[in-house]
C-alpha cells in the first residue's frame, strides 16, 4: 500500500517522474489505459487464432464453393502459405489499423461494415442500461428500506425472475403482448424511439434483476454500520441517511457490477436485434455466420471488445469520483 | 435440509433428468410427421387433435420433441460443466498454488478471454466449427472455464496460507498431496454453487446459440431450435416457440434455485439476509 497521500508506487512500471506522480488519478487512468490496450492485443491474437480451430485456415476463409484447385491458390493469394508468426505479424499490423480484409458478400472493408452497424447497437445497449438503471435502483432501495417485509419479498421474486428469462422468450413476449396484442409499439425495424423500447426491455431485464439484487444486499450491508447508526443518532431523516449516506457507499460494488453487464448486454442485444430486425452489429454478424464471413465476424468481435474494454475503462475512472479513497492506493 | 425454493428447483431438475433418461420411452419418434395434423393448438388451449402441447408447422409432437430436447440441454449443461470446470480449476489450481509466471500468463488470458462477451466469442467460434453437440460443448467451454479458474484461484490463495497447509507440509507432503487433500476439499463449496449455477448458464447458452442458428445440426431437436423454428408463427401459433422457450426458463430458474439454496447452505460467509 502506498502511504497516505503518495502517489504511484515507486515500482510501477509506468512512473512519468515526480509532476505526474503528485496527481494520482491521471497515473491509475494511465494505467488502465494502458492495460486495456495490452487486452485488446491479447483481443486480436485470439481473433487470429479463430481461424486455425477448425484446422486448415485457408478452407475456413475460403468462400463456400471453393474447388480444391482454387483452395491452393487461394491460401497463395491470401499468404497462407507463410510461417505462422509471420501471418500473425501480418494480421496484428493490419487490424491495429482496423483492417480485417473484405467482406466475402459485399466487398467493402469488414471493418467498415461492422462500424456501419454500431451506432444501432450502441443506442440499443444504451437504452438497455437506462432500462436497467431505471429499474434496478428503486427496486433495490425500496428492498432494503423494508427489508423482510412483502415488498422486499416480491422485488426478490422479481429479480429472481429476471435473471432465469431468457432474451428471447421475454422478446418473444413483448412481442406477442405488446405489439401484437396491444399494438402499442412496434415489433421490429428502427425507425424510431418507440422500436427501441421493446429491444431495450428484452436485454436490459437481466441485468436489471442482478443489480436490483447487489444494490438490495450492499445496501443492507451498509446500513448496519456504525456511521449510519450515527448518522441516526444525529436526528437525520431516514430517508437522507439512505440516499446521502448509505446510496454514496453501495455505490461502488453497484458500478463495478453495471461495467461488468456490458459484455451480458451485448451478448443480450445479439439475440434481440435478431428477434426483432434490428440493424444492429450483432445481426449482421448473425448473418455473417451462415455466408462464413469470417472477417466480419472477426471485426465483429474486435468491435465488442473495444466496447466492453472502454466501458471497463469508464468503470476505473468513475472509481475515481465516487471514492477519493481509489486516488490515494 | 433444502429451503422450500431449493426443494422446488431439485424437484424440476430431477423431472428433466428422468424425463432425459426415458426420452426414447416415452416419445419413441420426434421427428414423426402428421401433415394433416399441422400447427395444431394445444388440447387444453383449443386443440382439436388431443396434442398436450400442441403441434408445430410440419405436424410434429412438441411434447415428444420437447422430451428430445430435454436430453440434448442436460447432456450440454452437464457435459458442458464438467469440461469447463475441468479445465478452469485445473488451471485456477495452477494459477493459485504455483503462482508467479504461471498465475500472470493465466491471469491474463483470462482478463483478455473476459473483455470479449461469451454469446459473442462463442458465435465466432461456432461459425468456423461445423454445427454438432460435441463441437457445441467445446465451445461453452472455451467461453466459460475463466469463471471457474477465478474463483478457485481466489479460494487457493485464502487457504494455502492458513495453518492446516503448513502443517501439511511441515510434516512432509508433497504439492499434490496438499492440493488434492486439503486445498481441494476446503474450495469445494463453492466450486460445487458456481458449478451450479453455470449448468443453468449453459443450457440458457445453448438455447441462446441454437435460437441463433449456429449451436446444433439442424435436424437435433433442442429447446433453443424449436424456439428458432417457431419464431415465424409466433403470432399465429405461439405455442410453437412459446413452450420450449418457457422450458429453458424453467430450467434456469431450477438451477438458479438450487445454487442460491446451497450457497446459503455451504457458504455461511455469503448468505443473504
Amino acid at each position: 500500500m502506498a502511504p497516505p497521500g503518495g502517489g504511484a508506487r515507486p515500482d510501477s512500471p509506468l512512473d512519468l517522474g515526480p509532476r505526474v506522480r503528485d496527481h494520482p488519478p491521471v497515473i491509475y487512468i494511465l494505467q488502465r489505459v494502458v492495460q486495456g490496450f495490452l487486452v485488446l492485443i491479447g483481443v486480436t491474437t485470439i481473433v487470429f487464432a479463430l481461424t486455425f480451430i477448425a484446422g486448415d485456415p485457408a478452407s475456413t476463409l475460403a468462400p463456400l464453393d471453393t474447388t480444391p484447385a482454387e483452395l491452393e491458390q487461394f491460401r497463395h493469394n491470401m499468404g497462407l502459405d507463410r510461417p505462422v508468426p509471420v501471418q500473425y505479424l501480418d494480421f496484428l499490423v493490419h487490424a491495429v489499423r482496423g483492417d480485417f480484409g473484405l467482406s466475402y458478400s459485399s466487398h467493402e472493408p469488414a471493418m467498415g461494415v461492422v462500424l456501419e452497424r454500431l451506432p444501432a447497437t450502441l443506442r440499443l445497449t444504451a437504452a438497455a442500461v437506462l432500462f436497467a438503471l431505471v429499474v434496478s435502483i428503486p427496486l433495490g432501495l425500496l428492498a432494503a428500506m423494508n427489508h423482510d417485509r412483502w415488498i422486499d419479498a416480491a422485488a426478490r421474486f422479481f429479480a429472481f425472475l429476471g435473471q432465469s428469462v431468457p432474451v428471447f422468450l421475454l422478446g418473444m413476449v413483448l412481442i406477442l403482448v405488446v405489439a401484437v396484442g396491444l399494438r402499442w409499439l412496434p415489433s421490429s425495424g428502427a425507425e424510431s424511439w418507440k422500436s427501441l423500447v421493446l429491444p431495450a426491455i428484452s436485454v436490459g431485464s437481466f441485468s436489471a434483476a442482478v443489480l436490483a439484487r447487489l444494490l438490495r444486499s450492499s445496501l443492507l450491508e451498509v446500513l448496519s454500520q456504525e456511521y449510519i447508526r450515527t448518522a441516526y443518532a444525529k436526528g437525520l431523516r431516514g430517508r437522507v441517511v439512505v440516499m446521502r449516506h448509505a446510496l454514496r457507499n453501495a455505490a461502488l460494488p453497484f458500478v463495478t457490477m453495471l461495467g461488468l453487464q456490458v459484455g451480458f448486454l451485448l451478448s443480450g442485444a445479439v439475440v434481440a436485434e435478431t428477434i426483432f430486425a434490428y440493424p444492429g452489429m450483432g445481426r449482421l454478424a448473425v448473418e455473417a455466420i451462415s455466408r462464413k464471413d469470417v472477417p466480419v465476424i472477426q471485426s465483429f468481435v474486435t468491435v465488442a471488445a473495444v466496447i466492453v474494454i472502454a466501458a471497463n475503462l469508464l468503470v476505473d475512472i468513475a472509481y475515481t469520483r465516487i471514492d477519493p479513497r481509489i486516488r490515494l492506493s | 435440509m433444502p429451503t422450500l425454493p431449493g426443494l422446488l428447483g431439485i424437484a424440476v431438475l430431477a423431472l428433466l433428468v428422468l424425463t432425459a433418461v426415458f426420452a426414447d420411452q416415452l416419445a419413441p419418434d420426434p421427428d414423426a410427421q402428421q401433415l394433416l395434423q399441422r400447427l395444431d393448438a394445444p388440447s387444453w388451449a383449443g386443440g382439436e387433435h388431443g396434442y398436450l402441447l400442441g403441434t408445430d408447422n410440419l405436424g410434429r409432437d412438441i411434447l415428444a420433441r420437447m422430451v428430445h430436447g430435454a436430453r440434448v440441454s442436460l447432456t450440454v449443461g452437464l457435459v458442458g460443466v464438467a469440461l469447463s470446470g475441468g479445465v478452469g480449476i485445473s488451471l485456477g489450481l495452477v494459477a493459485g498454488y504455483l503462482g508467479r509466471r504461471w498465475d500472470r500468463i493465466i491471469m491474463r488470458v483470462a482478463d483478455v478471454q473476459q473483455a470479449i462477451p461469451a454469446l459473442v466469442l462463442a458465435i465466432a467460434v461456432a461459425a468456423v466449427l461445423k454445427p454438432s453437440v460435441a463441437n457445441l460443448i467445446v465451445v461453452l467451454a472455451i467461453t466459460t472455464w475463466f469463471t471457474f479458474t477465478r474463483v478457485v484461484r481466489a479460494e487457493v490463495l485464502a487457504i494455502r496460507e492458513m495453518l492446516f497447509v503448513e502443517a501439511a507440509r511441515v510434516v512432509g507432503a508433497d504439492d499434490g498431496r496438499i492440493i488434492v487433500r486439503h486445498i481441494l476439499p476446503n474450495a469445494a463449496a463453492s466450486i460445487i454453487v458456481i458449478a451450479t449455477l453455470m449448468v443453468g448458464n449453459l443450457i440458457l447458452f445453448e438455447a441462446s446459440l441454437s435460437f441463433l442458428g449456429v449451436g446444433v445440426p439442424v435436424t437435433t431437436p433442442t429447446w433453443g431450435r424449436m424456439v428458432f423454428d417457431g419464431i415465424e408463427y409466433v403470432a399465429t401459433a405461439w405455442w410453437i416457440a412459446l413452450v420450449p422457450g418457457l422450458a429453458v426458463m424453467l430450467t434456469v430458474l431450477a438451477t438458479n434455485l438450487v445454487g442460491d439454496w446451497l450457497r446459503d447452505a455451504l457458504d455461511p460467509r455469503q448468505r443473504r439476509r
